[in-house]
């Protein structure tokens, strides 16, 4: 290989990183690819329900990829920028097209073509599934043409290294590498690479419990904040409306559920026209008749019926419990598929095993019992791309599309703020993850060809890279040599509590501020942070408190931006400012990290409408009578 | 389901550990206090808050992978009460009918990195050897892939759930830390892919990978591995299908010389 061949680094190996890695590999540029996690461990396996896309039946009813746009940027609250979404459901079709080739096992009709469920958000059958383990479908088929890549000596795979940080040129200002260490050795290093693509997923670790991977902590994310990129939106996160919860995490129960047919409900009685809370909620649920069933999404919105938004589903559910409507009194509704057919059922199997074997009861015939857990982060590292003159699209391949603010720094997939705005959609965060990947991977080969100003990454003096890595290596000495009394896990386990309990289904102000005074107090007990394993061999404690740092530092960001958003927009809703107001929050929230003070830097920028102008978002809500069976508390909290 | 009058109990972890690959291994014992509905992943993670040994000692905590919990990722396989299996999914409610002490170890077939860490980079070693992808033309659009019928797709994802987790490994009794024998998921890989229209244009190849040393006639139908699957793949009829395909294949190749 010739000297100063241009590479490209990849964190993440999820979806988006495989899918960039094997385009830009295919663009005739070597990728080497870091992952925590052998890149098949990926969170996006835990991914169910399906993957979006306008199909040619769907659109012989009247759907079609404008629509699936549109749908989009109403589920996202209008506050997703339109290009982009616009390419996106645009590209949908070839994206499926290409999964089916690399052999995906699509769900299939008896004539052989790919089958179509229902999905949140929509009126028409548009979602492609391979039963309830559509993102381990996905996941693997890019895995495979991954270790195809490799075998040709196009993709370099670093796994079980964990990403540090970015190495930017002082002089261009331009990203031009990154700071990993070996997670077995514990060996600190730098790698050169021309760009640098950031497919490092979601932040739901900030949260303590959520339906995220172990992995899944943002601080890849943040500490590519506290080196300069910024923030977008980082108050959007999603509360999805059925988990199990759990001990260790809360598992993620499918909207797929939903979308076969699976009924959200209550024990009620009906009386004088208004329902009231069940006078004996804890009876088994078999034995409650049709009559004391009280379905509250269908009869609130009989338009869109259980498969309204994530959101929507989630403050129903949470509220009702509130009004004392929950199973046994508790947090806890049922989501019920048990009447389903059982060819039905079968397509759901994926999931109903993991229900089953996770609390014993069999899904098949007793209604699950479910509660909202932290999900997705809508929000992430800021990017930018350049639009069609005409709003409609992307311009194909620039350089621009899915950069950060740090020229030659990309951010691919959940990281990436684009596409979800206020809340995402069922079934569109695999279809962003991979149009991300092939997409915008395009223009990460291009920027390296053809844009960069300067010296290649290879021929830089060693400055930048030292200075780095030497930066990484004292902040590890710090941790082991620090003899302070906090314990790591007990302080993110306040982390998450706090998190939870102020800044997810419900944002009280004055509950935020106190969140925000916990933060700072647990920052302060985190500079006395004690290690229990001071070794340089596999030493998970040092990485999960180093990663816990991090985790302080965008939560700050996170619930900076939520305190400062005072309306109410998707899956952020605020009490005290129920509406939303255009006027004031039709805003991209930018956070930059202020160094000197350890603070965020709020700032905004107007999103521009250049194809569908911001309506009011109901899905069609009608009132229904329920007697308020108590007033409701003040206890804003999704399952933790 | 879990008790309500177990709601405070303590459960006693023997766990078997190694500082690193050339080290020796010992055994640590720690208390940890069990809720209902806990895992091992959940007890795991209080150890590792609190890693005081039942004797009283400061260890370091038990290092062990883990990532998705939800037994779709195949991290956290590990040997718990004899039999490998995940720790997410291994319910402490459950391991009590088995034994009322949970026995923790690394899976025996792939090298110790530390405590219950293994390097099981062979297994993904084996996905490159028969080839486990399909070769498609590149990452453009280019119309939709074949069609198969519902039977053919419901055969395909059975298999296709392979999650790596090397379960069919570590009960296999062919399959060694040192020796070759690819192993069952490997062989079941390969009929996935070979069912594929465009993935069987690498059938050949995958079968001459099979037929040779640490191939599917290293197989001893010990039939142990289709016990374990925590995904219930069907390994046993891939191995059969395969060991029939090897022979054509090789009949074949007798006949037509290539």
């Amino acid at each position: 290989m010739a000297k100063n061949q241009p590479r490209i680094i990849v964190v993440g190996g999820g979806l988006a990183g495989l899918a960039a890695s094997v385009r830009i590999a295919e663009a005739g540029l070597p990728v080497d690819l870091f992952s925590m996690v052998p890149v098949k461990r990926s969170h996006s396996v835990c991914a169910q329900g399906g993957i979006n896309a306008c199909n040619e039946v769907a659109r012989q009813q009247g759907y079609s990829e404008w629509l699936h746009m549109d749908e989009t940027l109403y589920g996202g609250d209008f506050l997703n920028h339109q290009p982009p979404v616009y390419e996106m459901t645009h590209w949908a079709p070839k994206i499926i097209d290409l999964m089916d080739r690399m052999g995906v096992p699509f769900n299939r009709t008896s004539e052989g073509q790919r089958d179509l469920r229902m999905f949140g958000g929509s009126l028409f059958k548009r979602t492609h599934f391979a039963g309830a383990t559509t993102g381990q479908q996905l996941l693997y088929a890019l895995d495979e043409q991954t270790r195809r890549y490799e075998t040709q000596g196009k993709i370099n795979k670093y796994e079980f290294w964990e990403f540090l940080w970015p190495v930017i040129d002082p002089d261009t200002e331009r990203c031009v590498g990154i700071v990993a260490q070996d997670m077995r050795s514990m060996q600190v290093r730098s790698f050169r690479a021309d760009a640098v693509v950031m497919a490092t997923g979601g932040c739901g670790v900030v949260f303590g419990k959520s339906t995220m991977s172990v992995i899944c902590t943002g601080g890849a994310a943040s500490r590519c904040y506290q080196a300069g990129a910024w923030l977008g939106n980082p108050e959007f996160v999603q509360v999805h409306p059925t988990a199990i919860p759990g001990e260790d995490k809360c598992r993620l129960m499918s909207e797929s559920a939903r979308g076969e047919g699976g009924r959200v409900w209550v024990p009620a009685v009906k009386k004088d026209g208004k329902w009231h809370p069940h006078p004996d909620a804890g009876k088994h649920p078999n034995q409650i008749p049709q009559s004391e069933r009280w379905y509250i999404l269908e009869e609130k919105y009989p338009k869109y019926g259980n498969l309204v938004p994530r959101d929507i589903a989630t403050r129903e559910i949470f509220f009702i419990c509130q009004q004392g409507f929950g199973v046994g009194g508790g947090r806890m509704v049922y989501l019920d598929v048990s009447h389903l057919p059982e060819q039905t059922k079968h397509k759901l199997d994926g999931i109903l095993e993991i229900y089953e074997k996770f609390t014993g009861d069999n899904p098949r015939q007793v209604p699950m019992k479910i509660f909202p857990a932290v999900h997705y982060s809508m929000g992430g590292l800021y990017t930018v791309y350049t639009p069609k003159p005409d709003g409609k699209g992307m311009v194909h391949g620039d350089p621009n599309n899915m950069m950060t603010n740090v020229t030659g720094l990309y951010a691919f997939g959940e990281v990436n703020y684009q596409y979800h705005g206020a809340t995402r959609l069922g079934a569109n965060a695999l279809l962003n993850c991979i149009f991300d990947g092939l997409y915008c991977g395009l223009g990460v080969a291009n920027y390296v060809r053809d844009h960069i100003k300067g010296t290649r990454a290879v021929d830089l003096p060693p400055t930048a890279f030292d200075k780095a890595q030497q930066q990484e290596e004292n902040k590890i000495k710090r941790l082991i040599e620090s003899d302070g009394q906090s314990n790591p896990y007990e302080l993110h386990q306040r982390l998450g509590d706090e998190m939870t309990d102020s800044c997810t289904v419900v944002r009280e102000e004055s509950r935020m501020r106190q969140a925000y005074d916990v933060l700072r107090e647990l920052k302060a007990q985190y500079k006395n942070v004690r290690l229990s394993d001071t070794g340089m061999w596999t030493n998970q404690n040092l990485s999960f408190t180093r990663a816990l740092g991090d985790m302080l530092i965008y939560a700050e960001a996170l619930l900076a931006a939520s305190i400062l958003r005072k309306e109410s927009r998707g899956s952020h809703y605020r009490p005290d400012y129920p509406e939303r107001d255009d006027a004031k929050f039709h805003k991209t929230t930018i956070a930059k990290y202020d160094a000197a003070n350890d603070q965020p830097i709020l700032e905004y920028e107007p999103v521009p409408s250049p194809l569908v102008e911001p309506r009011a978002r109901t899905y069609g809500k009608v009132e229904t009578g329920e007697a308020n069976a108590t007033d409701q508390q003040k206890q804003p909290a999704a399952a933790r | 389901m879990s008790s309500e009058t177990n709601k405070n109990r303590t459960i006693r972890f023997k766990i078997k550990r190694q500082d690193a690959p050339d080290s020796p291994s010992y055994w640590d014992e720690f208390d940890a206090p069990c809720p209902p509905g806990a895992n091992v992943i959940s007890c795991l993670l209080w150890i590792a808050a609190n890693p005081t040994t039942t004797t009283g000692r400061q260890a370091t905590p038990v290092a062990w992978d883990c990532n998705c919990l939800e037994e779709v990722c195949g991290a956290c396989t590990m040997v718990i009460n004899g039999r490998a299996r995940q720790s997410c999914s291994a319910l402490i409610d459950e391991l009590q009918k088995e034994d009322p002490v949970v026995t923790l170890e690394p899976m025996s077939k792939f090298p110790v990195v530390r405590d219950l860490v293994v390097d099981r980079s062979r297994i993904f070693n084996a996905l490159t050897k028969v080839k486990a992808w399909v070769p498609v033309d590149g990452m453009h659009a280019m119309g939709p892939g074949p069609t198969e019928t519902p039977q053919q797709q419901e055969t395909r994802y059975a298999l296709s759930r392979c999650m790596s987790c090397g379960c069919c490994l570590e009960a296999c009794p062919q399959y060694l830390i040192d020796n070759e024998f690819i192993g069952a998921h490997a062989i079941s890989q390969a009929r996935y892919f070979n069912a594929h229209a465009t993935g069987a244009s690498l059938a050949g190849n995958r079968l001459d990978a099979l037929e040779g040393p640490g191939g599917i006639t290293d197989c001893g139908n010990a039939q142990n591995c289709v016990k374990v699957c925590p995904k219930e793949i069907p390994l046993t009829e891939s191995i059969a299908d395969i060991g029939r395909q090897t022979t054509v294949h090789a009949i074949e190749k007798f006949f037509t010389g290539k």
